[in-house]
């Protein structure tokens, strides 16, 4: 009756074990709940050694709570000397076997999902036209902003990455002032965006997992890089592959013809664009600037899901008016030591300030 | 030279201590300036917990935050930890080998100031324009843009007082290897003793990568070399590199002597001798050598490609082998004895489980393709906080109960240590266990501020709670060393009545020439073998004689100085350089006096001769009471 009492609790523990970890924070951000293949495969790994680990603690725990109540001197009386133990070695090898089987049992798999990861053969491969198959994005890492670009369609965004789910995605990294660290958590694990050599890694998007937190993964800077490192998100939208495809046909097209302004207010508002120099640093063009541009391209800047990649768009309370407006008036603020300069009144007057949001809220390619 | 005890002013104990070479004061040195700093590395750590308890706190600006966090990791490694180890390696391991002194007191003194300065000069940055903001890696791109002079004082800093504790470590292997007792053997080292000597080796060997690292990094930024800079064709990688090569052992050259301090605690207050000593010692010196070959898994992420991540991430697990062989060994020492819960007894026994959790979250981020998720989150935090905190300061603060009476004679109040014990381990878990979760969560480390609706605010909100116990309980801490010191009841040889090695055999604190006889040494634990012969000494092994004693010397305090002052100049000359000599003129010079003080006071060490003296044997024969001061 005792014993299954103690097999139940046992039970009872890996269970809340599973709970825990699976209930674990938002599923757009959590490496608890893998959002793709990569990490799967990470999770795995992490649940195999958290429960060789519990096992250890168990096992432990109760060598240890035996000693501690058994041998407490308050019950073995004040004057009595214990047998001076020399050692024993048959305790000693099992101590010493054990732990090694337990270690092996982890590297295997470990041993073997490194490399796995590390696999980039289909990066390489071509179809007859000797076109790359794969995806591949080109990922920039600046002080606070992230540039994504893909360089077999001749596009580049910034700050929401945009890519397929199902298939692997292949990213090529590079940190362009400092080192940073490119990490989606709830997609896979981080890779370092060294600032002398380019990393490669990949991850796969789930579709299922995606809709889940309606295609908008949260990605983060991992590496501390000056005082905004905290606030250098940015985001990833997720589609399919058949709208992926229409997306960069969307991007391509927007390059070819001249966008005319709806109206007048948003006329003005590219004039302001033009004025304050805005356009110095942000191309509005999406094959513009690639690998090279001093700050996010903003082709798509109408339909991002946040505005400086923390500002939210969708949040009820604001609006992505009010966003955009309080980024011009107080970027040094929102984000302590970016590049982008302050625009105040004097710089910029509300009017302007009204038109040149209407014109950057119409910069869309892909939605209506 | 007499020892009756005098009663001396305030200036003359000033004077003593500033040019003192005997081990135990400079014990008391290394545990005042290391328990200072520690205060400060705690006050930085509250504001950092104060600005994370909400999501979007401005408490501290997001500048002001990343200084924190730099001065935080710094403060505590090498200004901290590291300097409270040596006031206890310092007043404890020559007694425990049955030696005299150090085996160069001059040197051991040297040690300390130059930690010492070295200390004062990184905390100056405070007032002197900024702090350093990169990190306690610093890692290089980052460092080399970071503006103003934080860097600089980060590297002068770190270059003199790790000079400092390289000598010290040097020291300690040549005081183990040549100065023990007659009948110490190695394997009748005590483990404390056998820890400092591995960990003194780790020292020797570890550092100089990091004075390497440091000397690089001080040229891109002094003298516009370009070791770091990738657009000039350097390599912030080689960077990482030095400073893991350095950083991952340091962490084992922490963690040893926590691990010597426990052993001695588990046999002491369980009267039993230590559960496979000879394991245990083939264990410390196995887990100092693989210290070396692992700091890679600090940079699985670098992109070093699937073959060194899978090398050095068996590697890394390999070393949960002999860490779990320690853990066992220190369950058995108990299993079968008479524990008796004291305050130290209390930390050990908290010790394990909570190392035991920081030591298999290390097996899991050694596991390279998974730490990639963990890698630089609050995963990471958790864990080095459970070893660092959970292996060395509870290792820190059990050697301050039960070594306390040996180094001032008194003891700590028993009562206060335990409101302290419970306070400090309830906080220490509730700030960290929950911060394993919050890594897995999403939240990357040295992070100035979360945004909500991450779901990250309750736990953050709980482990900020968690830091205010801690904080309350060092503070309960400081009263009890007060009270006890006003009180000054004095205790006798053996306080804790179940000393089992050479210190607890002599007065407390023991005179300045520790031994009178040197005590002949018949094996494992000499102290308890005498006892349970009946014997309340140790057996002499040698006659009565003349002592030979070192001067105490002014000049170990002179020569840091001189280094401090012309750390001074040789950061302000880039200024002055800057300014095409309109300002900071003054910064050359500074440079060229201060490396004048050092070099002279050298100078006037090796053209003086500095024999020492003897106390005679017949004035040793009137010190009865042990020449207490």
């Amino acid at each position: 009756m005792k014993n299954g009492l103690k097999k139940w609790r046992l039970l009872s523990l890996f269970t809340a074990l599973a709970f825990i970890l699976s209930g674990c924070g938002e599923p757009f951000v959590s490496a608890l709940q893998p959002a793709g293949e990569v990490a799967r495969q990470q999770y795995n790994l992490m649940i195999l050694s958290a429960v060789i680990m519990v096992v250890v603690i168990i096992v432990v725990a109760i060598v240890y709570i035996i000693a501690i109540t058994k041998f407490r001197r308050s019950k073995i009386g004040e004057d009595v000397i214990p047998k001076q133990v020399e050692g024993s070695h048959t305790l000693e090898i099992m101590w010493t076997v054990i732990p090694i089987i337990l270690v092996l049992v982890l590297a295997v798999p470990t041993v073997y999902v490194t490399f796995a990861l590390a696999d980039q053969a289909e990066m390489e491969e071509v179809d007859e036209e000797g076109n790359r198959t794969a995806l591949v994005i080109d990922v920039r890492a600046n002080l606070y902003w992230w540039e994504f670009a893909y360089p077999d369609q001749g596009i580049v965004t910034a700050q929401d990455l945009v890519v397929p789910t199902d298939q692997n995605v292949y990213f090529n990294v590079i940190g362009h002032d400092v080192k940073h660290s490119f990490w989606i958590p709830a997609v896979g694990g981080k890779i370092d965006t060294n600032v002398e050599n380019v990393n490669t890694f990949y991850l796969n998007f789930d579709s299922e997992a995606a809709e889940n937190v309606d295609n908008l993964f949260y990605g983060k800077c991992a590496e501390l890089c000056g005082p905004s490192h905290a606030l250098m998100d940015f985001k990833v939208q997720t589609m399919s592959g058949d709208e992926f495809e229409e997306w960069v046909t969307a991007m391509q097209e927007v390059a070819e013809e001249e966008q005319q302004p709806e109206n007048e207010l948003q006329a003005r508002g590219q004039e302001v664009y033009q004025d304050q120099g805005c356009i110095g640093c942000h191309a509005v063009d999406p094959t513009q600037q690639i690998g090279s541009s001093t700050g996010p391209n903003l082709t798509t800047f109408g339909e991002r899901s946040y505005v400086a990649g923390i500002l939210d768009n969708r949040d009820p309370d604001l609006s992505q008016e009010d966003n955009i407006k309080d980024w011009i008036r107080n970027s040094d603020s929102l984000k302590p030591g970016n590049k982008m300069p302050v625009y105040n009144e004097d710089d910029l007057s509300d009017e302007d300030l009204d038109a040149l949001t209407e014109y950057l809220m119409s910069l869309k390619v892909f939605s209506e | 030279m007499s020892t009756v005890a005098q009663k001396k002013g305030f200036l003359a104990v000033l004077w003593d201590y500033l040019t003192t070479v005997d081990h135990k004061k400079i014990a008391i040195l290394y545990l005042t300036s290391g328990g200072f700093f520690f205060l400060v590395g705690g006050i930085e750590a509250m504001i950092i917990r104060i600005q994370l308890a909400v999501p979007d706190n401005n408490f501290v600006s997001a500048g002001l935050y990343n200084e924190l966090l730099t001065m935080h990791g710094t403060t505590m490694i090498f200004l901290a930890a590291m300097p409270l180890l040596f006031g206890f390696m310092n007043a404890i391991v020559p007694l425990q080998i049955g030696a005299r002194d150090v085996a160069f007191p001059f040197l051991n003194s040297l040690g300390f100031w130059l930690f010492f300065f070295g200390g004062v000069f990184l905390n100056l940055s405070w007032f002197l324009g900024g702090a350093p903001d990169a990190g306690w890696t610093s890692y290089a791109s980052l460092s080399i843009a970071s503006e103003g002079h934080g860097i600089d004082f980060y590297v002068l800093g770190l270059q003199i007082s790790g000079a400092g504790t390289l000598i010290s470590g040097i020291n300690f292997l040549v005081t183990i290897i040549n100065m023990r007792a007659p009948g110490m053997t190695y394997m009748r080292m005590p483990l404390f003793t056998w820890s400092t000597f591995v960990a003194s080796a780790l020292i020797l060997f570890a550092f100089p990568p990091l004075t390497v690292g440091l000397f690089l990094m001080m040229f891109d930024r002094m003298f516009g070399a370009n070791f770091f800079d990738a657009s000039m064709g350097g390599n912030t990688i080689i960077w990482e590199h030095l400073f893991w090569i350095f950083g991952h052992p340091e962490v084992y050259i922490l963690i040893l002597p926590a691990f010597g301090i426990f052993s001695e605690i588990f046999a002491t207050f369980s009267r039993k001798r230590l559960f496979g000593y000879a394991a245990m010692v083939f264990a410390t010196v196995l887990i100092g050598f693989l210290g070396f070959m692992v700091w890679a898994h600090h940079m699985f992420t670098v992109g070093l490609g699937p073959t060194a991540n899978a090398i050095f991430a068996v590697a890394t697990m390999a070393i949960a082998v002999p860490t779990g062989v320690k853990i066992f060994n220190w369950m058995l020492t108990m299993w079968g004895g008479s524990i008796s819960f004291t305050t130290p007894m209390l930390y050990a026994v908290a010790f394990i489980p909570s190392f035991t959790a920081g030591g298999v979250t290390g097996v899991m981020l050694a596991s390279a393709a998974a730490d990639y998720q963990y890698h630089d989150t609050y995963f990471v935090v958790a864990h080095f906080h459970y070893v660092i905190i959970g292996g060395v300061v509870l290792g820190l603060l059990a050697g301050t109960h039960f070594y306390w009476p040996k180094m001032f004679g008194t003891m700590l109040n028993e009562f206060l240590g335990k409101i302290t014990f419970w306070l400090f381990l309830i906080g220490f878990h509730a700030t960290f266990f929950i911060q394993h979760f919050l890594g897995l969560m999403g939240m990357p480390r040295r992070i100035w501020k979360f945004l909500p609706g991450q779901g990250l605010d309750m736990p953050n909100l709980i482990s900020t709670v968690g830091a205010f116990f801690m904080a309350v309980a060092v503070i309960v801490l400081l009263v009890n060393i007060v009270i006890t010191q006003v009180k000054n009841v004095r205790v006798g040889n053996d306080p804790w009545g179940d000393g089992r090695t050479l210190e607890w055999a002599i007065p407390s604190p023991p005179p300045f020439y520790n031994f009178k006889q040197l005590p002949l040494v018949r094996g494992l634990d000499p102290y308890w073998i005498e006892k349970m012969e009946g014997n309340t000494k140790m057996t002499p092994a040698e006659p009565l004689s003349d002592i030979h004693m070192p001067n105490n010397s002014f000049i170990p305090f002179v020569m840091s100085l001189g280094l401090f002052i012309a750390a001074f100049g040789a950061m302000y000359q880039v200024s002055w350089r800057a300014s095409e000599g309109e300002s900071f003129v003054w910064a050359l010079p500074v440079l060229i006096i201060g490396m004048l003080i050092t070099i002279g006071a050298m100078a006037v060490r090796s053209l003086k001769d500095d024999h020492g003296y003897h106390i005679h044997k017949e004035d040793l024969l009137d010190d009865e009471e042990g020449g207490r001061e």
